[in-house]
């Protein structure tokens, strides 16, 4: 018995050793010649595997990095500027500081400004239904409605709010990866810059119907009236197929635009005060007044 | 029992035909037409009249907008009141011509008396110059143009023109009373196919659920005593109406994948088309209007209308009595491949061949499970196409394998998600995968031809 047992460690120690040295010597001979920094970009990136930089995944990220001649095509928008600076200091690059963004719904077709004139009763995909036809709203250009955004993120940052029936960005869990924009086949969401303290200002509708369309269709639509355009003095708004679109770049967040837009289709989140729109509509009609005496002057 | 049908794949659901005894009858003309310029396959057409102009019946209003496109003619007689963006039966927006319709004034040249003119002339080219002219279009559903088809390219020959009478789809019976009571001109019809591609032997099918029209064009050939067609009874199967089953039942090849059917020496058009190239050829009468299926369990008026191109649904639902109350899905085409409608105030077009009433019990969709991998949607897919496979990749957008896997072959006959026991949207999501597929294809060629 005793020898039976000491016979089998022997033979498996022995074993152990020859194939350990094979495997060492394999090793040394076979051994792939790999950047070390790729492991270490790896390490510092987040590790989500998103995809939000347009590689596989972090390691494919990592080797991109380490490859190219500068980071300027290259930057993780979930670790944003920490991770950047990390990975920047890794290689020796220089980064360029980016402003951090943050997923936007441009829809506010909610289920009371937005009348279902036909019920769905397919698959609950907005991807099949925008395929099968323009959707069970008036609108053919708003949210459809079935959560392809919230499936696709994976941050667990979007979910659907049952009383508006429109998804709802939780800013705080948003990385911006952009997997909800890409999910989405009527391209509402957007991703914009959070803007400073979380405040921004934006048009939350994409329809490009005429006025009177556009506005039967959804209580709260864009309709391309204009007056938004005409009030700013930043210049900000950009105005194409009866759509109004606020420029981040140029938007001094006064909230004009939003305090005389008709239809409330202009949005402004995260501002410390709410919005007293009759202020700021006798702030604009002041000025107005003031330009008009000056020119008749 | 007739034996013929297609090899592989197909379901047999049942036929439903319950609108076979009503005559085809003349619906009243609407008050306002909306004609689409998108009515075919290919390039839309472009408007050649102006708002404020006179039309008249069968007179041009729209030219082809390149080499795969058709004429467009007015259906009625009236003034041009807009040109615009519509909203089509699913809600999109669409460019149509809007007229107003003033008494019944058809345009100069057009023979509408209802004299057979069996006479075919010999010129072929000027037949087919007739055609091209008359907006005719594939009217099964697929609205090829017609002329296109008939040009084959050179290096290919025609062997036979099949004639396609299958209907194979449930509920519609347009085909069927078109046979019957408008046979003659029908196979006038197929004549002029027939010798346009050459005096090629001519096979009208017909499936054998429909003996009534079997024997009687069998009777209208025998009379008028043209050579060389034939009528062929099929076995019920769904999708024989398809143009790659239909040449594989009737001539028993196949259609190489992504090939078309002149490859085989096939010629396929449906009966609807067959009258359509006789009244453009013999009466000079363009594409101005076409039958269409009004039916359902639940609709008590069915009938088979002959309707004017562009009259809004709502128009022929109201003439019929309206929507009945427990009717929850209207569908545009048979219950296989057909559309919900979701804008009744939609107008038809050349190719809409039915509208379908169903109540909610007909129409409710089980919940989606998981696959059970019996493989009863391959057993089905008359493509020889592995559908729970094609949903898999759709579902992880693996393009390349989308491709080899031939998705580009799928017909949408739908009989994959027919036969599915879990109820997965097989069809939905590889439609979808089919229109990523050729996006990727299209934008490969494009690529390939800006290198050169």
């Amino acid at each position: 018995m005793t020898e039976t047992i000491i016979w089998t460690v022997a033979v498996i120690t022995v074993l152990g050793l020859v194939l350990s040295l094979v495997l060492y010597l394999v090793a040394k001979r076979f051994k792939v010649e790999e950047d070390p920094r790729i492991d270490l970009v790896e390490k510092a990136m987040p590790g989500a595997n998103c995809g939000g930089c347009g590689f596989a995944g972090c390691r494919a990220f990592a080797e991109a990095a380490v490859k190219a001649p500068n980071l300027d095509n290259n930057y993780c928008p979930v670790g944003g500027n920490d991770t950047m600076s990390k990975v920047a200091e890794i290689l020796g690059y220089e980064v360029k500081a980016k402003a951090p963004e943050v997923a936007v719904v441009r829809c506010n077709g909610s289920c009371a400004a937005r009348p279902r004139i036909n019920n769905y009763d397919g698959y609950a995909s907005c991807k099949v239904k925008a395929a099968l036809y323009s959707g069970d709203t008036g609108c053919s250009y708003g949210c459809l409605g079935c959560g392809d955004c919230v499936e696709a993120c994976q941050f667990g940052a979007i979910h659907m709010d049952a009383e508006t029936g429109l998804p709802v960005v939780d800013q705080d869990k948003c990385t911006a990866c952009g997997a909800c924009a890409k999910a989405c086949p009527k391209n509402i969401i957007e991703l914009r810059p959070k803007g400073p303290r979380g405040m921004r200002e934006f048009v939350s509708c994409v329809n490009k119907d005429k006025g009177p369309v556009a506005k039967k269709a959804c209580a709260s639509a864009c309709i391309g009236c204009g007056i938004c355009l005409r009030t700013c003095t930043h210049g900000a708004i950009e105005f194409h197929d009866n759509i109004a679109y606020i420029d981040v770049s140029k938007c001094k967040l006064c909230r004009e635009c939003e305090a005389v837009c008709p239809t409330g289709a202009i949005h402004g989140v995260n501002f410390p005060k709410p919005l007293d729109k009759e202020a700021v509509k006798e702030r604009i009609k002041l000025r107005q007044q003031k330009k008009e005496d000056k020119k008749d002057e | 029992m007739s034996k013929r049908t297609f090899s592989i794949g197909g379901v047999h659901p049942h036929d439903n035909k319950i609108s076979r005894e009503c005559a085809l009858e003349q619906l009243p003309l609407a008050p306002k037409v909306y004609i689409q310029l998108s009515q075919h396959i290919g390039a839309p057409a472009k408007p050649v009249v102006a708002v404020g102009d006179k039309v008249k019946v069968g007179q041009p209003i729209a030219e082809p907008g390149g080499f795969v496109s058709a004429f467009i003619h007015s259906s009625v007689s009236g003034t041009v009141k807009a040109i615009g963006p519509v909203k089509d039966l699913a809600g999109n927006s669409q460019m149509c011509v809007e007229i107003e319709v003033e008494g019944d004034e058809w345009a100069d040249g057009i023979d509408t008396t209802p004299t057979l003119v069996t006479e075919i002339p010999a010129d072929n080219k000027a037949i087919i110059e007739k055609i091209r002219l008359g907006g005719v279009v594939g009217l099964g559903g697929a609205t090829f143009p017609t002329h296109v088809k008939l040009s084959p390219p050179p290096g290919s020959t025609c062997e036979r023109v099949i004639i396609n009478g299958c209907e194979c789809e449930p509920y519609l019976t347009s085909d069927f009373r078109t046979l019957l009571e408008k046979g003659e001109q029908v196979v006038v019809g197929a004549a002029i196919l027939r010798q346009v591609m050459g005096n090629v032997p001519c096979t009208i099918a017909i499936e054998e659920n429909k003996p009534e029209a079997i024997a009687h064009i069998r009777e209208v050939i025998a009379r008028l005593g043209y050579q060389g067609i034939e009528v062929m009874s099929m076995k019920m199967r769904y999708p024989q109406g398809g143009e790659k089953q239909l040449i594989d039942a009737v001539m028993r090849r196949q259609v190489g994948s992504g090939a078309l059917p002149i490859s085989v020496g096939a010629v396929v058009q449906n009966v609807a088309t067959a009258l359509a190239v006789y009244e453009a050829v013999q009466k000079n009468k363009p594409v101005v209007d076409n039958s269409v299926t009004v039916t359902g369990e639940c609709f008590p008026r069915q009938a088979n209308l002959i309707v004017r191109v562009g009259t809004p649904l709502k128009y022929i639902i109201d003439y019929l009595g309206g929507v009945p109350a427990d009717a929850v899905k209207v569908i545009s085409g048979g219950p296989m491949m057909g559309r919900a409608v979701a804008n009744l105030d939609a107008p038809t077009l050349k190719g809409t061949s039915a509208l379908l009433f169903l109540t909610e019990k007909q129409t409710k969709r089980a919940p989606a499970s998981a696959c059970i991998r019996c493989g009863k949607c391959a057993d089905a897919c008359p493509m020889g196409l592995e559908p729970f496979l094609l949903n898999r990749l759709a579902k992880a957008s693996d393009m390349e394998a989308l491709e080899n896997n031939a998705v580009q072959d799928c017909i949408e006959c739908g009989c994959c998600l027919y036969s599915c026991p879990a109820n997965i949207p097989l069809l939905d999501n590889i439609r979808i995968a089919k229109g990523q597929v050729l996006g990727a294809i299209r934008a490969r060629a494009a690529a390939a031809q800006a290198k050169k």
